[in-house]
């Protein structure tokens, strides 16, 4: 199998030449049948890429222990599920699963768009097999996982070898979120290869209109929701996993993740100026190279350790290569916008700084800033180091001062921007969408505010939550009301039958309203507290209104680890709650140890209970107590998220028809038969 | 005012103030990467920046007191004698002969006074793929 995997891999490069190389002949000559083949190759390569994965994926259920990759991340008594881990949780299987999860998305373009847009799909081929002809260098001769373990024999000749048991895999990877979050964040670096392709392609081929950009945004939202549910879950393992009762630490590698996520919906938001009125053309295909550079940068920080903290573990001199890929991106970028660059001319021009453009044109602004911000202090080591010679890294204060800010400045376009007209907003139209919103988040800053909440900016954002709330809440509201007294249905039927008339616009708010949900719980951290202490069987820890009282301990013997768990008994106003079972596991195999957090999770705080090890001095077991509020919001924001982004992949249920609140918008030729004197239709998808 | 130098001032107020942040917390969390043997060279003020150090455990120098943890670190022939002082326990990974990088500063006799430790086990441990290599991190911040 090994074998099969090495040539299916060989034999993926060669197609991925062929299509890149005869796609470049077809776009010259024009000839339909190098077209077709070209097409057919990119095909091929996918297809073969697809056995290759399916061959590792193999060697790791059949236990090869001759294959160094398998031998160095599974063993036998790792459990099935994890055995699918394995495959990405080292370089060489890693960058096979980029390259199977590039041929997905490409396998998909190249057959959904087969006789489609016949004169854009050559361009975008060329561009796929050029990003995957990388990926398969390094698949081939850079990091092959088809490596088999071999020794010099007697007579001098190399004779490959088997291994009785793998080394196993590290025990932080052992947790179910391990087995779906790699793919999620892979698929969103992935997936950011379509509207990248589509841009440059439609640049090369000055192709007209904006058409590449309806046909990739379905393509942007899909790899901008694995992105976010990757970035969430990776926060949860971190939560669940590291026992430290946090789930963010501007960690390079975490950053590395945030950065194409900043510059992506910076480009979702930008798009809509370029559709609505042929703005922005320089910056959106800018903010799409930029964004697909940034998710080859965020594989180079995670594989290369070019920012050497402890965290990047790979240190290889796989980043040359990645180095030389990002340069040539630039150049190919830069050259094919300097040749077409009229071909990108704005139609129109900024009209007042009140207006639907004026709010995209500052959400992109801070998006960018905090981008920026990010990657120079996640590159800040490296760039020391070049300009004076010494080391410097910085830490959360410098991300934290910067990123707070901004985060609240987002939160307050997210209520503002979707409400202001297009080109200006009339001061009477504000009064009426933003009058209740302001009064109902003012109150509820007042309120809070009795309640004891002094912290600055946890109150800023939770007054800025109930703002955007509302404004939401308004839109679904007076959107139902009129269906509702069209057809009588009810107020829940009208507002779903609302959102499913104009998905896109509807399944935004949704997407918004994930995002307060997860603000929601991001303004709780300011509050976290924690207690650790030294425990006996029946001595007890206080902590918030809980009181942990340790019962005792149990160990278990598991397939492959044994386990010590604390009994410990939950009270609260001095009644029992329930039990929790910290617990901490040693992997024969690797002799490494795990911690297990056991985690009470209610909308107002997570118990968060760690087993922290033993003290030295007295060997009495210790443990470590986090109350961490409103933490469970952000995970349920996570999936509001996912849902308004489904519900925007949804194509719309009838003629599309949006009511409007604000005459200016009216303004706008609308398709429309009018429902009320009141109410002006429009057609739109924004 | 012309709507350019309306958005132009807008913009400059954004980008300025977070400038004026974004310097205000490199002030804050600057921290100085020195090799062990680098750290000997220190003179002056460099000796009272906050630094990174980065070494192998030496084996059987982990000393377990109560209220901090003393260990050797070794790198490039040098050794480094540290005490961990820091509230949070030590990573499960940080054992004898793992990689550590300490933080914290140095104190008057040449030993190192850590509050925050990472770790990882030599050659034992590959980095999860796309986001998340941290082995048994301690975190130094919470967002």
């Amino acid at each position: 199998m090994d074998v099969f995997g090495s040539f299916a891999l060989l034999l993926a490069f060669l197609c991925a030449g062929y299509a890149f190389v005869g796609g470049i002949f077809a776009i010259r000559t024009r000839h339909p049948l190098l077209v077709k083949s070209a097409r057919q190759a990119g095909i091929a390569t996918c297809g073969l890429i697809f056995l290759a994965t399916a061959s590792l994926v193999y060697l790791f259920f059949s236990d090869s222990y001759w294959v160094s990759y398998v031998v160095a991340h599974s063993n036998r008594d790792l459990a099935t599920f994890y055995k699918i881990a394995a495959l990405w949780s080292g370089q060489e299987g890693s960058l096979l699963f980029w390259s199977f999860l590039l041929a997905i998305y490409v396998f998909s373009v190249l057959l959904v768009y087969r006789n489609k847009n016949g004169e854009l799909m050559p361009y975008v081929g060329v561009v796929l097999a050029g990003v995957q002809i990388f990926f398969l260098t390094l698949n081939n001769f850079v990091a092959s996982p088809f490596k088999v373990l071999a020794s010099t024999g007697a007579n001098g000749t190399l004779e490959i070898f088997t291994r009785a048991d793998g080394n196993g895999l590290t025990p932080l990877l052992q947790y179910p979120e391990m087995v779906i979050h790699p793919p999620n964040l892979y698929s969103g670096y992935t997936g950011f290869t379509i509207p990248f392709a589509f841009a440059l392609g439609a640049l090369l081929a000055r192709y007209p209109g904006e058409k590449w950009i309806h046909l990739t945004r379905k393509w942007t939202m899909i790899a901008w929701c694995f992105q976010t549910m990757g970035i969430l879950l990776g926060a949860h393992w971190a939560y669940a996993v590291l026992g430290w009762g946090g789930y963010w630490g501007w960690d390079p590698v975490e950053n590395a993740s945030l950065l194409p996520w900043l510059t992506g919906t910076a480009f979702l938001h930008s798009v809509m100026m370029q559709e609505k009125r042929g703005m922005m053309k320089v910056w959106n295909v800018w903010l799409v190279f930029t964004t697909f550079m940034l998710c080859i940068l965020g594989t180079l920080l995670t594989r290369s350790g070019v920012v050497s903290s402890v965290h990047a573990f790979a240190q290889s001199s796989i980043g040359n290569y990645f180095v030389g890929f990002l340069l040539l991106i630039f150049a190919v970028c830069f050259v094919a916008y300097l040749k077409n660059r009229d071909y990108l001319k704005s139609e129109n021009q900024l009209d007042s700084m009140v207006s639907r453009e004026s709010s995209f044109l500052f959400n992109n602004l801070i998006l960018l800033v905090s981008c920026i911000a990010v990657l120079s202090g996640t590159l800040f080591p490296v760039f020391s180091e070049w300009f004076s010679g010494s080391r410097i890294s910085v830490g959360a204060p410098f991300f934290n001062k910067v990123n707070v800010p901004i985060g609240l400045l987002l939160l307050f376009l997210t209520g503002v921007g979707p409400l202001l007209a297009w080109r200006k907003t009339s001061t009477d139209s504000l009064k009426r969408n933003f009058g209740w919103p302001l009064v109902i988040g003012l109150l509820a800053g007042v309120v809070f505010f009795a309640l004891g909440l002094r912290e600055f900016f946890s109150l800023v954002c939770l007054i800025l939550c109930v703002f955007v709330t509302s404004t939401i809440g308004m839109e679904f509201f007076r959107g139902a009301r009129v269906i509702r007294s069209r057809s009588g249905a009810s107020f829940l039927a009208s507002a779903v039958d609302l959102t499913m008339r104009n998905t896109r616009r509807y399944g935004g708010y949704i997407v918004h309203m994930g995002m307060v949900l997860i603000f929601v719980g991001l303004a709780g951290a300011a509050f976290n507290r924690d207690a650790q202490k030294d425990m006996q069987p029946g001595s007890t820890l206080q902590i918030g209104g809980y009181k942990l009282l340790l019962q005792g301990f149990d160990s278990k013997v598991e397939k492959n680890y044994t386990s010590e768990r604390m009994i410990v008994e939950v009270w609260r106003d001095n009644k029992p709650l329930m039990m929790l079972y910290p617990e901490r596991r040693f992997f024969q195999t690797n002799e490494q140890s795990g911690t297990m957090v056991a985690i009470y999770s209610t909308l107002r705080e997570d118990l968060y209970v760690v087993y922290a090890g033993q003290n030295p001095e007295t060997q009495a077991p210790v443990v470590h107590a986090y109350l961490n509020p409103l933490v469970k919001w952000i995970w349920l924001g996570g999936l509001v998220v996912v849902l308004g982004t489904l519900v925007t992949l949804l194509p719309n249920r009838r003629a599309v028809l949006v009511l409007s609140g604000a005459p200016e918008r009216a303004a706008q030729p609308a398709s429309a038969q009018t429902l009320a004197p009141s109410v002006a239709l429009r057609e739109g998808h924004d | 005012m012309h709507k350019r130098t309306k958005f132009g001032i807008g913009i400059g107020i954004i980008v300025v103030s977070m400038g004026f942040l974004a310097w205000l917390g490199y002030g804050e969390s600057k921290t100085y990467y020195h090799t062990i043997a680098e750290l000997q060279t220190l003179h002056g003020t460099a000796r009272a920046h906050r630094l990174r150090v980065g070494g192998t455990v030496e084996p059987g120098t982990i000393k377990r007191l109560s209220g901090r943890v003393d260990f050797v670190l070794a790198g490039e022939g040098k050794l480094l004698p540290v005490s961990y002082v820091g509230n949070e326990p030590l990573p499960d990974t940080f054992v004898d002969k793992s990689q550590a990088l300490v933080e914290g500063s140095l104190a008057n006799n040449g030993s190192f006074v850590a509050e925050h430790v990472q770790a990882k086990c030599a050659s034992k441990y590959e980095a999860a793929p796309g986001g998340d290599a941290k082995p048994g991190s301690e975190k130094p911040s919470t967002m």
